[in-house]
């Protein structure tokens, strides 16, 4: 805990990094750490993508074609997994390593070695869940909620590996999540204000909190699952005196929140990228602001939605609907400001602003399936089918990946010096774009018809929509092997970017040369108005 | 600067115990739900042994037997229907039935029923009844001085057993509750109770 930042007294400010391979295990660079998390949740992605493929090839037809069913609730589990904890929430920590400090003036982050640690427990996490694919008896095949009795009295032995693998990624969470809290609270340059800082910054410090608040009672659960499989205990088991049931809402304790954890910083990324786009000042900043904290709140007491159908007594049903619904007032004040932004700015369309604008109107409609699943009796027909897939697809694809896909072209040329290649970048969007919506909407009808969800095989009706979501699936899978050639191509070269990159960006990162330098801010700035938010 | 680093620290240091703190609260949340489950009659559990408020529901019995002699001449009319229902767990190999599917009881009355066991395996079992309560409302009403569900049945290949039921129905009963579900479900406990002896005997099996 005493590694907290030690300022280079040395005159030598701008030395570079050390050479070689070592750099990156041993670096407590913030930006050489973002770096990391970017590349491990790339990889992430596009193995969880392969787990997806391979889903969607299954059922491209009715019938078994290609997998056993085994293998299948194998593939729906890794998926779920891999890009829960391994695309989307390393994402938004690389991210927030890279940003945070640029965004408000701080030499780096306040724990460096703290932050190396909380990087590298990740590839081991995930190099173990990825072994269980090896073991006997094949990879966990419960689904990525993991409920007691499927995890626990009927789990493969690969079981245990994957509670490891869960706790590691929930340590290295509440690392990474301590620092940027630490970050954010104490090393703002000189001047700015909590309501002065970007949303981004915002957003991820109330992101830290509920992770802070939750990763502990996921680690909880898995450890009453460990206790269950290997010693005896009967948290979850009914014949010893346990309860599944509590399974389910002790997992959703943290499960409700972390689908928040999994978006907010999106929310951060989006108010950055609209108003330059918009060439106009973010609308309503302070109540964007305290709409963050009021979702953030709500998210700890809506969690039972996920189990009406499990039987809770008619008041508790009615609590859970309407605190759900709840929800959508401070996210519809987003949506309304996000809105109000682009009014009568001077609008221009490159990609990062594309996938932004994508982003608003494609979380929407998650949001609004989202409302349609919280109404208890329509939720009872609902519940554990299609329709729920495609609601959190649209939230979690065209909502988070969108929004960090979005991000990563806005300062790529900050990252890197270069701007990325235009005319592919706009390419990849529409792909992406057609390919998510082809791949997720026709799963709203397929769902409302009936259509279960971790199924490998399904009735002949839904055979038609079925085959046009895989056809969506693979064109947004291989669309994404285009994305990977234009960050490599943008590193590698091109156009050079100037230091304030767009025209309508403001903000402390954008003051700073490009690419920006190994060091930055190892003197606190001057925070003038021009540069601040609110 | 070192000033600030100690407030780094500080701020760490917090938010490292608010961490610790929520993972002792996942635990925390065991009982708690074991509380809300009582007081609530959520999710169908009777109070029993199973939940460990055998105590409480004995106090419970007696202040009704008191009242009923504090109020001779008492006579709630009512005809509750009980329905008993008896299923196995997953790989449960008895045979396990009510004595009879339905009663119709009145309120304040004790009554008694059977539950039929056999064990149809070739080697001895040990099992426990878990039991649930439909509508789950109607779960504090239920009142059970004597259950098989309180102790562990432990049947030899082949032995079959009756196991006894007595249970009152509370008088506060909601009136608009007509049919209450009792549900049993068995399971195998078996290797789990070998163990315990196994490592408090030095016992093999």
């Amino acid at each position: 805990m005493s590694a907290v930042i030690e300022v280079h007294h040395h005159d030598d400010h701008h030395h570079g990094p050390a050479k070689g391979l070592m750099r990156w295990v041993f670096t407590t660079n913030h930006k050489d750490i973002g770096t990391l998390y970017l590349w491990l949740s790339l990889s992430m992605f596009l193995l969880g993508g392969c787990f997806a493929l391979v889903i969607r090839a299954e059922l491209f037809q009715p019938g078994l074609q290609i997998i056993e069913p085994e293998f299948f609730n194998q593939m729906i589990t890794l998926h779920g997994l891999v890009m829960v904890f391994g695309a989307v929430m390393p994402a938004f920590v690389g991210l927030a390593n890279w940003l945070v400090p640029m965004m408000i003036g701080a030499p780096d982050m306040a724990l460096p070695r703290m932050n190396n640690y909380s990087f590298w427990i990740l590839p081991f996490a995930f190099a173990m869940l990825a072994s269980t694919l090896l073991m006997d008896g094949g990879a966990p095949n419960f689904g990525w909620t993991f409920y007691a009795p499927l995890s626990t009295d009927q789990g493969p032995p690969s079981t245990t590996f994957f509670i490891f693998a869960v706790h590691l990624m929930g340590i290295s969470s509440i690392m990474g999540s301590i620092n940027i809290i630490v970050t954010i609270l104490n090393l703002r340059a000189p001047g700015m204000t909590l309501m002065q800082m970007p949303l981004f910054v915002w957003t991820w410090l109330i992101t830290a909190f509920l992770l802070i608040a939750v990763m502990p009672v996921l680690a909880g659960v898995v450890t009453m699952m460990l206790m269950d499989i290997h010693f005896g205990t009967a948290f979850f088991n009914a014949g010893g005196g346990g309860d599944p049931v509590l399974f389910q809402h002790v997992f959703w304790f943290f499960g409700h929140p972390e689908v928040y954890i999994m978006i907010l910083p999106a929310f951060g990324v989006v108010s950055a990228i609209i108003p330059t786009f918009a060439r106009k000042r973010l609308f309503g900043y302070p109540s964007m602001v305290y709409a963050t904290a009021s979702i953030a709140f709500l998210s700890f007491i809506v969690w039972a939605h996920h189990m009406f159908t499990v039987g809770i007594p008619i008041a508790g049903e009615l609590y859970f609907m309407y605190a759900t619904m709840l929800i959508a007032i401070p996210t519809g004040v987003k949506v309304f400001n996000w809105i109000a932004t682009m009014w009568q700015g001077a609008m221009t369309f490159e990609t990062p602003m594309l996938f932004a604008i994508a982003f608003v109107i494609l979380f929407t409609i998650g949001g609004f399936s989202g409302l349609m699943l919280a109404i208890v009796p329509a939720d009872f027909q609902y519940h554990d089918t299609y329709f729920v897939v495609a609601h959190f697809h649209y939230v979690l694809v065209p909502g988070s990946v969108f929004s960090i896909m979005a991000a990563v072209y806005y300062w790529l040329p900050k990252w890197t010096g270069n701007m990325y290649d235009e005319t592919l970048g706009k390419t990849h969007f529409w792909l992406s774009f057609i390919g998510i919506n082809v791949l997720f909407f026709p799963q709203h009808f397929v769902g409302l018809a009936g259509m279960p969800r971790r199924i490998p095989d399904y009735a002949l009706q839904f055979a038609d929509y079925n085959m046009m979501s895989s056809v969506g699936a693979f064109l947004f899978g291989f669309s994404q092997l285009l994305f990977v050639f234009i960050v490599i191509k943008c590193i590698k070269g091109g156009k050079k970017a100037t230091d304030r990159v767009w025209e309508g960006a403001h903000g402390l990162e954008w003051t700073i040369p490009s690419p920006a330098p190994y060091h930055t801010f190892s003197t606190p700035p001057r925070l003038d108005r021009q540069e601040a938010h609110g | 600067m070192s000033e600030q680093k100690n407030k780094a620290n500080r701020t760490a240091i917090k938010l490292l115990s608010v961490a610790c703190g929520m993972f002792v609260f996942g635990f925390a949340l065991v009982p708690l739900y074991d509380v809300i489950c009582d007081v609530t009659g959520l999710n169908g559990k009777t109070s029993g042994k199973t939940s460990g408020a055998a105590y409480l529901q004995g106090q419970a019995i007696q202040e009704q037997l008191v009242r009923d002699q504090e109020e001779p001449g008492f006579d709630d009319d009512r005809q509750v229907t009980i329905q008993f229902l008896a299923s196995n767990n997953a790989s449960m190999p008895w045979e396990f039935r009510p004595a009879s599917r339905t009663l119709k009881v009145q309120p304040g009355k004790l009554n008694m029923t059977t539950f039929y066991a056999r064990n149809i395996a070739s080697m001895t079992i040990t099992a426990q009844a878990v039991p649930s309560v439909t509508p789950s409302r109607a779960a504090r009403y239920l009142h059970k001085t004597e259950c098989f569900c309180f102790e562990q049945q432990r049947l030899a290949s082949g032995e079959s057993l009756d196991m006894p039921l007595r249970f009152i129905i509370d008088r506060d009963l909601p009136e608009d509750i007509t049919t209450i579900t009792l549900s049993y479900t068995l399971y195998d406990i078996t290797q789990p109770v070998n163990d315990e002896l196994a490592a408090y005997q030095g016992y093999k099996f």
